[in-house]
């Protein structure tokens, strides 16, 4: 609550604190009414500590749940002063939400536990906990909490301050009693004690007003977006505070808070990450790939022929980005695809691996492309992608048609691919053919042709992502990207594919920051289709995958191909989910080998509308799945998509797939 | 009177579950959030504890008979059985819960196995202590009412 008079406190059933403008706190009262929001899944524990708060003259509010609580605190965010957590829940790590309420609400959180080992304090500290508490909680233990609140306000009021809003105010309220103070019984305390001192030395110095005045920052989530939004514009190396203050453009924002923010949202994708990638160092190795060549399969060669090749060695890069996703179950659009290229290579090999592309492993797809991406690149990709949930794809569609971009694309698209790949087999091609020509797949009904047109992506992009968000539980964060990312991710498809793809992967990775567990969906399938597009490379994954069938001629082959692949590579993104995808691949396979003897541009249009239908399909699939896997809309009429496209083709399905798993921690628990 | 009798009664059992250690002082403390308001709160604690815990022995020993032992649902469980003994002040099944918890970690399973029977002994033995002093406090405070 950031009530001008400061009157957090107020509205307490038992009593109400007033806070007089600068002025004096009725002193008695505080902290009696202090709202707090217990959250444990032990119900004894919980009773205990409800009724210890009520002694203690607090507003208490209990949950067994910790998805409750923050729905609790998403829907009344200025509801509760402090919030009380268990860290071992079976529903949400306390940790995890210890991120959230960090990141979205701003509000105190204490820690609680059994466990008292070293590490598990240690992780409380890390992870912004303003205190930890060791079970059996003493009601002395709770007596003391509401420092924590005044703190934080006190805090924020200097940094309030030290933008230039003074306000007059005065005092620090309970200043003294803060020297008084242990901030808990626990050993885990010297930190905040440490701060307090620190703090009333502060406070000492400057004459500033009560801070209890200052109005709190609530993070909503629109906020959040912006900030992060204006953070993957800045890059996030890059952003700093002033800078992604100027880009927000928020009145009433400080520099501080962004600060306090952003240091704590850099926290956030560390931990989800495990690796900071830059956005640079995956394009980078993006662009390795593409530039090292093929391989033996001479995708370029090929891709010489024609867009689809292009896109198909895009799809099948995808795909086999898709596969190594997979593994970890997040889609990482990006990671993924990196990884996928760096290690898969070998497994490229789509005749042999076809059948059991099973994520990580079976970049079959990518069979000669040189994936020089690092495992580490990819990893990160993989990472990012992963927190980004689907968005990888979408981040690409920047569009940026340059070349650079794509070879990123693409290789972001294969890891996906290969992540997405089915586990069991998936066509390591195929899925990735299937996007590219996959636009159809992409949008779920986007129907056109994306692999041709640069321009087209647009169109495409915003359909494509529709339905991932639909689908993806991840799509916390596409839903509201959506719109954001379409351009990007479409992007790639339109035009040579492997361009586009660049700037989806780069844009992933902002996004991936963003989203926090925003689904990726999207990316893996601009991914696809811009490397259908683009790339001869991705014909010479075709041509691998489809190993193809030697039956076709090159031509044809690479129409066909091109059409297996996007939509073996659709398949594959939009499995995301290891499971579906075999199902999936074949059912691309099936969709291609329908129209396998379009020309590429034809068979995109067959492609397309085949696909689309199962897009739809698979859209509906996913929901109910809830997986948040991708775009790619592996369930949908898999079996059937697959097997036709494997009859035909003698493809490998691509089952990868899902590996874009968004579902990741990330994607549902982030509040985006 | 009868009253004071059954008063003496119920103090020398609750000191008795002190002297044992049966109870520590976090049982003192349930004590004092007890009041007017909420006469039986402590009791209630109890019959939520008592209830939760069985359940979570029960989950334990079945997860003991499965093979390979998920050692790690096992020790997750016994987690959260440790912060509940602890809230309440269940001090001896605190202590074979502990127990129990670091042979589990050492891997050794016909020790974690004992150590678990061990458990579930004092668990019983908690529970036939307590559920007495409790009716009793109950009768009694039902009597006084009159």
């Amino acid at each position: 609550m950031n009530s001008s008079s400061g009157k957090s406190y107020m509205s307490t059933a038992s009593s109400s604190v007033i806070w007089k403008a600068g002025g004096d706190v009725v002193a008695d009262q505080f902290p009696a009414g202090l709202r707090v929001l217990v959250v444990d899944d032990d119900p004894t524990c919980l009773m205990i500590l409800e009724k210890m708060l009520k002694a203690c003259q607090y507003n208490v509010t209990k949950c067994n749940r910790a998805e409750t609580a923050l729905s609790m605190l998403r829907e009344n965010r200025n509801g509760f002063d402090i919030v009380i957590s268990d860290v071992h829940m079976p529903d949400m790590d306390g940790f995890k939400l210890l991120e959230h309420i960090g990141l979205e609400m701003d509000l105190p959180v204490i820690m609680m536990s059994a466990d008292d080992g070293k590490n598990v304090v240690m992780k409380g500290v890390t992870h912004g906990a303003c205190d930890y508490l060791i079970k059996p909680v003493r009601i002395e233990a709770l007596k003391n909490i509401w420092q924590h609140v005044v703190r934080k306000r006190k805090n924020e009021w200097k940094d309030f301050e030290q933008s230039g809003s003074v306000e007059e105010g005065d005092r620090q309220p309970k200043q003294s009693e803060d020297a008084d103070y242990s901030s808990s019984a626990n050993e885990g305390n010297w930190k905040s004690s440490k701060r307090r001192k620190d703090d009333e030395d502060e406070n000492d110095e400057r004459d500033d007003t009560s801070t209890l005045k200052k109005p709190r920052v609530v993070w909503s989530v629109e906020l959040h977006q912006q900030f992060v939004a204006a953070v993957n514009q800045l890059g996030i190396e890059k952003a700093v505070p002033k800078k992604i203050l100027e880009l927000m453009n928020v009145p009433g924002l400080t520099r501080e808070n962004v600060a306090s923010h952003l240091q704590k949202y850099r926290l956030y994708l560390r931990r989800l990450s495990g690796v900071s990638q830059h956005p640079s160092n995956l394009n980078n190795s993006f662009m390795n790939p593409q530039d090292a060549t093929f391989g033996p399969l001479d995708l370029q060669a090929l891709a010489a022929t024609g867009q689809l090749p292009a896109q198909s060695l895009a799809t099948l890069q995808a795909a086999g980005l898709g596969r190594s996703t997979a593994k970890s179950g997040i889609p990482m659009p990006l990671v993924d695809q990196r990884n996928i290229f760096s290690f898969e290579n070998p497994k490229l090999r789509f005749g042999e691996a076809q059948q059991h592309v099973n994520n990580n492993k079976q970049m079959n797809l990518l069979h000669g492309i040189p994936t020089t991406m690092e495992p580490k690149q990819l990893s990160g990709l993989h990472h990012t992608a992963q927190s980004m949930g689907n968005m990888n794809m979408p981040v690409l569609s920047h569009g940026s048609q340059s070349s650079q971009n794509n070879p990123l694309l693409m290789q972001m698209a294969q890891p996906q691919a290969r992540g997405q790949m089915l586990n069991d087999s998936t066509v390591g091609l195929a899925p990735r053919l299937l996007s590219p020509m996959g636009q159809p797949m992409l949008s779920n009904g986007m129907a056109t042709n994306v692999s041709t047109r640069n321009g087209v992506p647009e169109n495409i992009r915003a359909p494509s992502y529709n339905p991932v968000s639909q689908t993806s539980s991840m799509l916390n964060f596409p839903m509201n990207h959506t719109s954001e990312l379409p351009g990007n991710s479409f992007p790639l498809v339109s035009t040579p594919g492997i361009s586009s793809l660049a700037p989806k992967v780069a844009f992933q990775e902002d996004v991936n920051s963003e989203i926090k567990g925003s689904v990726g969906f999207m990316p893996s399938y601009d991914i696809f289709n811009d490397l259908n597009q683009h790339k001869p490379q991705n014909w010479e994954l075709q041509n691998v995958g489809m190993m193809f069938n030697t039956s076709q001629h090159s031509n044809s082959l690479q129409g066909n191909l091109d059409h297996t692949q996007s939509v073996l590579v659709q398949q594959g993104f939009s499995t995301g989910q290891n499971r579906n995808s075999t199902v999936i691949s074949k059912a691309m396979f099936s969709a291609g080998d329908s129209t396998g003897h379009v020309n590429a541009q034809n068979g995109n249009q067959h492609l397309n509308s085949l696909f689309v239908d199962n897009t739809v399909r698979v859209k509906s699939e996913r929901v109910a799945d809830a997986a948040p896997a991708n775009l790619y809309p592996d369930h949908f009429g898999q079996e059937d998509l697959m097997s036709a496209l494997l009859k035909q083709q003698d493809v490998i399905a691509p089952a990868e797939n899902n590996d874009f798993d968004f579902d990741g921690y990330s994607i549902d628990n982030i509040p985006v | 009177m009868e009253s004071k009798h059954v008063h003496e009664q119920i103090a020398a059992m609750r000191q008795s579950f002190f002297n044992e250690e049966v109870l520590n002082e976090n049982f003192s403390q349930l004590e004092q959030l007890e009041g007017k308001d909420n006469p039986n709160f402590v009791e209630e604690v109890f019959t939520m504890y008592l209830r939760d815990s069985i359940a979570f022995l029960e989950t334990i020993e079945e997860a003991m008979k499965t093979i390979p032992i998920d050692s790690i649902k096992v020790d997750s469980i016994l987690h959260q059985l440790k912060g509940s003994s602890a809230s309440v002040g269940a001090n001896k099944v605190l202590k074979e819960v502990n127990k129990t918890r670091q042979v589990l970690g050492k891997g050794n399973l016909e020790r974690t196995k004992a150590s678990i029977l061990e458990l579930r002994k004092e668990y019983d033995s908690f529970k036939a202590k307590l559920e007495p002093y409790f009716q009793l406090k109950q009768a009694n405070s039902m009597a006084q009412e009159k």
